[in-house]
């Protein structure tokens, strides 16, 4: 289970993530030490385990009324944006 | 007469009740320290010495007025983690640069209200990534136990991480007390080589909301402060159910600061055998036995536990935290905040704005998060890893049928140099290795500044407690605080 460089591209590709060519090995490397080093999980035995995901989990609060209590604040929202036009972020074209 | 910057949280507030000196005065001292550690350490990324004259100014009328608030006129570092409301917010990455929240986090409006007074934005490791605060966007924080010119230090130390900012602040005297995070010990590792009190609650404790997410199962907010009775007044105030974040406890908030002083006779003081590791100095472990020692001669009953699982617990982090972090950091595409490089497709676009904007160790953590997550390994690895976290978790509620409270070294090694630990990702994970378990099992955590060791640098111990039980946590903790003793400041302050 080695990561390879076209496992570095996919994965990339995956988070959207540019990783230049040249950096591809070095990032090969650096993660299968990291997998190898957490393959000592092998070693235990979780047969029956339920996966904990939230150590408070069956406990999370929930909205005793599902109503609005927020928004209508589009200049807000926009407040930061790299890119907007009127009320709309703006991003390179999508469709021909 | 005493310096300003002397007194601890507690008694700048008594002195600010007994009319000493004004919230102006202790601000403008403490600006003063700022600046001058600044150019020392590099401990913020933003200052905001104006609007925090202002707050001293508005924060003395309030007092004279007679309804100055429980943190009134206390100046403090806020991590760069924390959304604050028209100052920009990095999380130490050059992805967030010039980020303006429109927001304020919970905990920092908390802090507000209680009259805190911001001096500025605490430098961190990019997206509190990292145990030595030198993956900042923004620059190394030098610790100020590096000597006393630690710019130009021969050897420069660091402060820990992540949050490395807030820990070289409280200890190089340029502010009162500071915020932090703690998602595997970002509070505590650097609260345990700078010499000062960091204390990471229960998870659930504190609200998320407004706090730059990692990796939300295990991220929680706690203090960093002098002394334990700060950390304890300062934890109060933070803390607290908040509607915005659905993990936040709905439990009310004990009075921290009425447990201190009490008696621990009788408490049970549990040492697990497996915090003994290979390779841990000798020294670190003799001061591991004082500290049981100590709590002993104080009438408290020091018991042997076993955590069996505790090996597993940084490969189980290494697995849940990326994962965690590639899906909290996918919301930076360039789109909606901060940095957005071009390209010809909207992918392109994307993968390029990403690509240059997240540093090494935050792309190195994205790329190993989505790989566990992806489709084939999410079995063997990320469900492999949360059962495992499962039975962390066991551990600690069998261990705690024995005791009340445990006690365990807190970092590997006293503050190494700037550097060190950085050609293999590993070593630097390895630092976490006495602090991981209590985030992976939701556990609050404490450490108290124990005694300098023979290279002249200062070295925590860590008290773990029961889920939501810091009252107890507290209690053990001014208990070895008060038998520890320390009272070193390091070569640089402010």
């Amino acid at each position: 289970m080695t990561i390879d460089i076209n496992t570095v591209v996919k994965i990339a590709h995956l988070a959207h993530l540019k990783i230049p060519p040249q950096q591809q090995q070095s990032v090969a490397g650096d993660l299968n030490k990291i997998l190898a080093w957490v393959g000592q999980l092998d070693e235990v035995n979780v047969e029956g385990v339920e996966p904990l995901a939230n150590v408070n989990d069956g406990s999370l609060g929930w909205r005793e009324q599902d109503v609005v209590t927020d928004g209508d604040k589009p200049q807000d929202i926009l407040a930061n944006a790299p890119s907007k036009t009127a009320d709309f972020f703006t991003v390179p074209k999508v469709v021909e | 007469m005493t310096d300003l910057t002397d007194l601890s949280m507690t008694q700048a507030l008594a002195g600010l009740a007994k009319k000493e000196f004004t919230a102006t005065e202790l601000t403008d001292r403490y600006i003063k320290a700022s600046i001058k550690g600044q150019a020392a350490t590099n401990a913020y990324i933003t200052t905001t010495f104006d609007a925090a004259r202002e707050a001293a100014k508005a924060s003395d009328e309030r007092r004279a007025a007679g309804h100055a608030g429980t943190m009134d006129g206390i100046p403090i570092a806020m991590k760069d983690l924390y959304c604050t409301k028209g100052v920009q917010t990095t999380a130490a990455s050059k992805i967030l640069e010039g980020f303006v929240p429109t927001y304020e986090s919970t905990v920092s409006q908390k802090l507000a209200d209680a009259g805190c007074i911001t001096l500025g934005k605490a430098n961190l490791d990019e997206f509190a990534m990292g145990s030595s605060n030198t993956t900042s966007a923004y620059g190394n924080v030098v610790s100020p136990w590096s000597g006393e010119d630690p710019a130009n230090a021969a050897r420069k130390l660091v402060p820990g991480g992540s949050s490395g900012g807030s820990a070289a602040a409280v200890a190089g005297r340029m502010a009162l007390a500071a915020t932090g995070t703690d998602t595997g010990g970002s509070i505590r590792q650097p609260a345990a080589i700078t010499g000062i009190v960091g204390i990471k609650p229960t998870y659930g404790r504190c609200s998320r909301f407004g706090i730059i997410a990692y990796a939300s199962s295990l991220d929680q907010a706690g203090a960093m402060t002098r002394t334990v009775a700060d950390a304890a007044l300062m934890l109060r105030e933070m803390a607290g159910h908040d509607p915005k974040d659905s993990t936040s406890l709905n439990l009310p908030v004990p009075d921290f600061t009425q447990a201190l002083g009490q008696s621990v006779k009788g408490l049970r003081i549990g040492i697990p055998r497996e915090y003994r590791i290979d390779g841990i100095p000798a020294e670190i472990d003799t001061i591991w036995g004082k500290g049981a020692q100590m709590l002993r001669e104080a009438g408290a009953e020091v018991v042997d536990i076993t955590l069996p699982h505790t090996k597993y617990a940084l490969p189980t982090y290494y697995i849940i935290a990326p994962a965690e972090a590639s899906s909290n950091l996918a919301r930076y595409d360039g789109v909606r905040f901060g940095l957005r490089e071009t390209g010809d497709s909207l992918t392109e676009m994307y993968e390029n704005t990403r690509g240059s904007g997240f540093g090494v160790e935050v792309r190195r953590r994205i790329l190993m998060g989505t790989y566990v997550l992806s489709a084939g390994y999410y079995d063997a690895y990320y469900k492999k890893a949360q059962r495992v976290r499962r039975l962390i978790r066991q551990d600690f509620i069998g261990a705690f049928e024995k005791c009340d409270v445990i006690l365990t070294p807190s970092a590997p090694s006293t503050a190494f140099a700037i550097g060190e630990n950085e050609d293999d990702p590993i070593k630097m994970y390895l630092e976490d290795v006495f602090t991981v378990t209590l985030n992976l099992a939701g556990l609050p955590g404490i450490v108290v500044p124990m005694q300098l060791c023979a290279n002249g640098l200062p070295m925590g111990m860590q008290l773990i407690g029961k889920p939501f039980d810091e009252m107890t946590l507290f209690k053990a903790a001014a208990a070895l605080e008060s038998a520890a003793g320390y009272n070193a400041k390091p070569p640089f302050v402010g």
